[in-house]
């Protein structure tokens, strides 16, 4: 089926500096499970976005296979998406971002596609440091093929059917770090206010900016006795950072009190300011976040916020030292080395 | 015995990884530069240092460039291959061995001629370091055979020059190696042999280059940025010439680079990375080989049902697994044509010479993007890892790139409502926009199927259908578009073809002219894409009987023309060769006059009989 929203909107819907209204950040309307946290999710992007005035069609929606890779769908429609084979999202976002470096690429995708099938693609996305904003949402099971047990299903966890996770949850944000993502966070599709500005934060980074957000499957894994609920999501987050985004040279009053924020420079000058709760680790310190995600593993906590950041790393694009022309703007005298130079080539050859 | 010029066989017998690859190429090059057709052939292990490796090289003077059997000259520097280096030289031949050692009585063999050369003793008192001795031991016997083979030393002393460009030592090094083989000949053995070189003008402006070089440039000069590739034999060398070039000729003012490499974490991966690149705009390609292809397939798939550009340089090899697939092959037809799963068809190319390699790889792009849809340019390590005489690569100043239907922000303007899978002009191709083209107008989801003629998801079966036709219609305008074949008529009557491709075509075109000599005439067709055009089908409708010549078990491309062109299998006689080396000449006549032979006792004589 497809579903088209009503075109109608209020005429004095409040605009940002292009102009544009919440409506022209917005997609198609919703396909999955009333309830769904991708739609949260979705509704997040849309609102970073427009906050960060943000031209809808220089931004690029690549996903996998899933119900989290048909969520592109709904947001964005005056974007590009392409959704694509499951588990290579990120190959498909890596030549995007080849051939034309200015654009924003959100690759959307779910645990399914990123801890399984897709998991060496992740990998190695992270370690080329690709500029793309990567969220997973992550619900612990396959929604489309109803309900088994992903590879980030907890230990011990218990699905619809009662059937108890014997195996050892892959920890993506953990991993993230680990692996070296120069922008990791994690949050709840059901914490707009910690997630807009997470968003916000992710796409003004410079480079691999990952995302896992805990985003509950309403039909095959909100049942009592799983961990990816969404009561048991609120009972165990401990919410700890980003209150917002702070622009570059933009006189935005942040509501928090002295001495419990951090401010985190990004590359582009603007700042995300960290709201440090009970927990206490340098976001810049890779090995204090590790430390701190594996505390709260152990206390069966869900640590959020932004987890790590380190804005010095060198994107792809800066390691391949291509042009600042876009490469798929170069034309045939940019590309083509002409018949002389082909002579010389053929003389070599002689 | 007749004084035999310009035609003949020499091999030499190698350690891998001793420095014997630039000494045999030196050879080769000479008689090159001294104006006659030669074809050498690398046949190596899949190993880097240790195991047997041989270098082929074949002179003929009637520019015969594919391979042929019988060895008139080895070269044995390899103790462990020799007892079956021996047996491999043609009766009346030369086996050159390094007799610092005694040749072992083992090794003696009647009927051919033996001819001894101290090559380690002579390295070892002229030169001191280790290293160099072994390196230039080569050199000696490239010496002797400059006397045996009557090669120009001029030539050879040019080239050493060349090659060693500012290192006086080793130039002088070289030089010292060579004369010292030229004068064990002069003061050892009657020379030259009864076969040997004379200069000639026979390659008018031709080049000497290998296949991987030319699909390398032919991506420079055909416009690619982005290239992901996953390393593997033979096809590493398309990506490691394509780098080359653009570090020449692809940096700008400021020394940034106009083209992206990635070396992708798999082969899967990197299909993904020339997708999203196409997708977005650039040019972008891969090149792999057999096991590369399979793990492309799904997304190969995709890239045909989203209408993606995208070129694959498939240099194909013997499979699977390691091994033989460092022996060529024509054996991926099948899976490439096909690749992926649902109702899949995909555009091949069949070059047969670097010239075609360039010109194919390049023009690949343009086709891939007026079709939107992949193109696999079907070569083989045969063309690309070894040196072949070629045409010299062209390029017209002023040709321009074709881009295919791609609608900018005024088009966008202009029409209305805009329809990605829209059969606008009624020959399959529909338009297509790059992201970020227009604020509020073309912006479309990409999926395989699930989709209407405006890019909205839909599971409806009419518009699936709809969709699947538009596409077979694409398959016919391609049929229009696709190089055509080139054909060759011999004026006889007797309806017998022959049909080939790729680097089967050497061979094919000298078996010709072998059945000629016993007055068989047959029609040929070099076949140089898929699907095939009109010309082909002509061609096959044309004549009773059709020998399809290919290096594969299965009879790959005749089970294609089957399935395209419907016609009747009995017409179809395979001539096959897949046990990794390049087929010959004499192969192909063989299996075709058997078949001529037996299909004329069966029908006359024994057709009661024989069932």
């Amino acid at each position: 089926m497809s579903y088209l929203k009503p075109q109608f909107s209020h005429p004095r819907l409040p605009k940002n500096k292009l102009g544009y209204t919440l409506k022209e950040y917005e997609g198609s309307l919703s396909t999955l499970c009333a309830g769904c946290g991708h739609d949260s999710i979705s509704a997040a992007i849309v609102r970073a976005c427009y906050e960060l005035d943000i031209e809808p069609h220089l931004v690029a929606k690549i996903s996998g296979i899933g119900c989290s890779s048909k969520t592109p769908t709904y947001f964005l429609g005056n974007s590009h998406g392409f959704n694509s084979v499951h588990g290579r999202m990120p190959s498909v976002a890596t030549g995007a971002n080849m051939a034309n470096k200015d654009l924003v690429y959100f690759g959307v995708s779910g645990d399914g596609d990123s801890a399984s099938i897709g998991m060496g693609q992740l990998v190695h996305v992270i370690r080329r440091n690709l500029n793309m904003v990567y969220v997973v949402m992550n619900n612990g099971c396959y929604g489309l093929t109803k309900g088994q047990d992903s590879a980030t299903a907890d230990l011990g966890s218990k699905n619809k059917s009662g059937a108890i996770n014997p195996f050892q949850a892959i920890d993506l944000a953990s991993l993230a770090i680990e692996l070296g993502a120069s922008f990791v966070g994690q949050s709840f599709s059901g914490d707009k206010q910690q997630l807009i500005p997470l968003l916000k934060a992710a796409i003004r980074h410079q480079g691999f900016a990952f995302l896992n957000v805990i985003s509950p499957c309403v039909t095959f894994n909100n049942n009592p006795g799983s961990t990816k609920s969404y009561d048991y999501v609120r009972e165990h987050i401990e919410a700890t950072s980003a209150k917002d985004l702070v622009p570059m040279k933009n006189e935005i009053s942040v509501d928090y009190e002295a001495g419990t924020s951090t401010p985190v420079a990004m590359h582009d000058d603007s700042e995300i300011q960290l709201n440090k709760l009970a927990r206490d680790w340098d976001p810049e310190d890779r090995l204090s976040a590790v430390n701190a995600l594996q505390k709260a593993r152990m206390e069966e906590e869900i640590l959020t916020g932004l987890l790590y950041v380190n804005s010095d790393w060198k994107d792809l694009h800066r390691t391949l030292n291509t042009a600042k022309t876009p490469l798929n703007q170069l034309k045939e005298e940019d590309l083509n080395p002409g018949t002389k130079v082909l002579d010389q080539i053929n003389e070599s050859f002689r | 015995m007749n004084h035999r010029i310009n035609d003949f066989i020499v091999r030499f017998a190698n350690v891998n990884g001793t420095g014997s690859a630039s000494a045999n190429y030196l050879f080769a090059k000479t008689i090159f530069r001294m104006g006659i057709p030669v074809t050498p052939k690398n046949i190596f292990p899949s190993n880097i240092q240790g195991l047997p490796t041989w270098y082929e090289v074949r002179v003929s003077e009637k520019c015969y460039l594919g391979r042929r059997e019988g060895i008139d000259l080895m070269v044995s520097v390899n103790p462990q291959s020799m007892a079956k280096d021996v047996q491999s030289v043609k009766e009346g031949g030369y086996f050159i061995y390094d007799s610092t050692k005694k040749l072992s009585p083992e090794y003696y063999r009647e009927g051919i001629n033996y001819l001894g050369i101290p090559m380690m003793e002579m390295a070892n008192v002229a030169f001191e370091d280790p290293r160099k001795r072994q390196l230039l031991k080569n050199i000696i016997y490239v010496g002797a055979l400059v006397r045996l083979l009557a090669m120009d030393d001029a030539v050879i002393r040019t080239l050493i020059e060349e090659q060693f460009e500012g290192k006086k030592a080793l130039v002088e090094a070289n030089f010292a190696a060579l004369s010292l083989g030229m004068k064990y000949v002069e003061e050892h053995f009657d020379y030259p042999l009864d076969f040997s070189l004379e200069k000639r003008e026979l390659l008018n402006g031709k080049i000497l280059v290998d296949g991987n070089t030319a699909c390398g440039l032919g991506a420079v000069f055909g416009g690619a940025t982005v290239m992901a590739w996953y390393p593997i034999t033979p096809s590493t060398s398309v990506a490691e010439a394509f780098e080359k070039y653009c570090k020449q000729y692809r940096k700008d003012e400021s020394g940034e680079n106009k083209f992206a490499i990635v070396q992708a974490e798999d082969e899967l991966a990197a299909m993904g990375m020339v997708i999203g690149g196409n997708w977005n705009g650039a040019r972008a390609f891969t090149a792999t080989s057999g096991p590369g292809i399979s793990l492309m397939s799904e997304f190969l798939g995709l890239a045909y049902f989203a209408e993606v550009p995208a070129v694959l340089i498939d240099v194909q090899r013997a499979g699977p697994s390691t091994g033989m697939p460092t022996r060529t092959q024509q054996s991926d037809l099948l899976a490439a044509a096909f690749a992926s799963h649902g109702d899949t068809k995909h555009i091949l190319l069949f070059p047969a010479s670097p010239s075609e390699c360039f010109e194919m790889t390049a023009a690949s792009f343009d086709l891939a993007e007026q079709l939107q849809t992949p193109v696999i340019i079907m070569t083989d390590l045969d063309l690309g890892m070894n040196d072949h005489v070629s045409e010299p690569f062209e390029w017209n100043a002023g040709r321009k790139y074709k881009r295919g239907k791609v609608l900018t922000a005024d088009d966008l303007e202009e029409i209305g409502k805009f329809g990605r899978y829209l059969d606008s002009d009624g020959d399959g191709i529909p338009y297509r926009t790059y992201p970020g083209t227009h604020p509020t107008k073309g912006a479309f989801f990409t999926r395989g199927t699930s989709k209407d003629e405006y890019a909205a998801y839909t599971e409806d079966g009419a518009a699936y259908k709809r969709n699947m036709d538009r596409l077979i219609k694409k398959w016919e305008t391609a049929k229009t578009m696709v190089p055509a074949a080139e054909i060759n008529i011999s004026g006889s009557s007797n309806a017998i073809g022959i049909l080939f491709f790729g680097t089967s075509s050497f061979s094919s075109e000298e078996a010709r002219d072998l059945l000629a000599e016993e007055e068989i005439a047959v029609d040929s067709i070099r076949i140089k894409a898929f699907p095939f055009g009109s010309d082909v089908v002509e061609f096959v409708e044309n004549h009773g009987t059709l020998f399809v010549i290919e290096q594969n078990r299965d009879a790959q491309m005749r089970k294609m023309l089957l399935m395209e062109l419907d016609c009747n299998p009995k017409k179809l006689v395979p001539v096959l060769n897949y046990d990794g080396m390049p087929i010959t000449a004499d192969a192909i006549k063989k299996q075709i006059t058997n078949y001529l032979n037996q299909k004329n006792s069966t029908s006359h004589e024994l057709s009661q009989t024989t069932v």
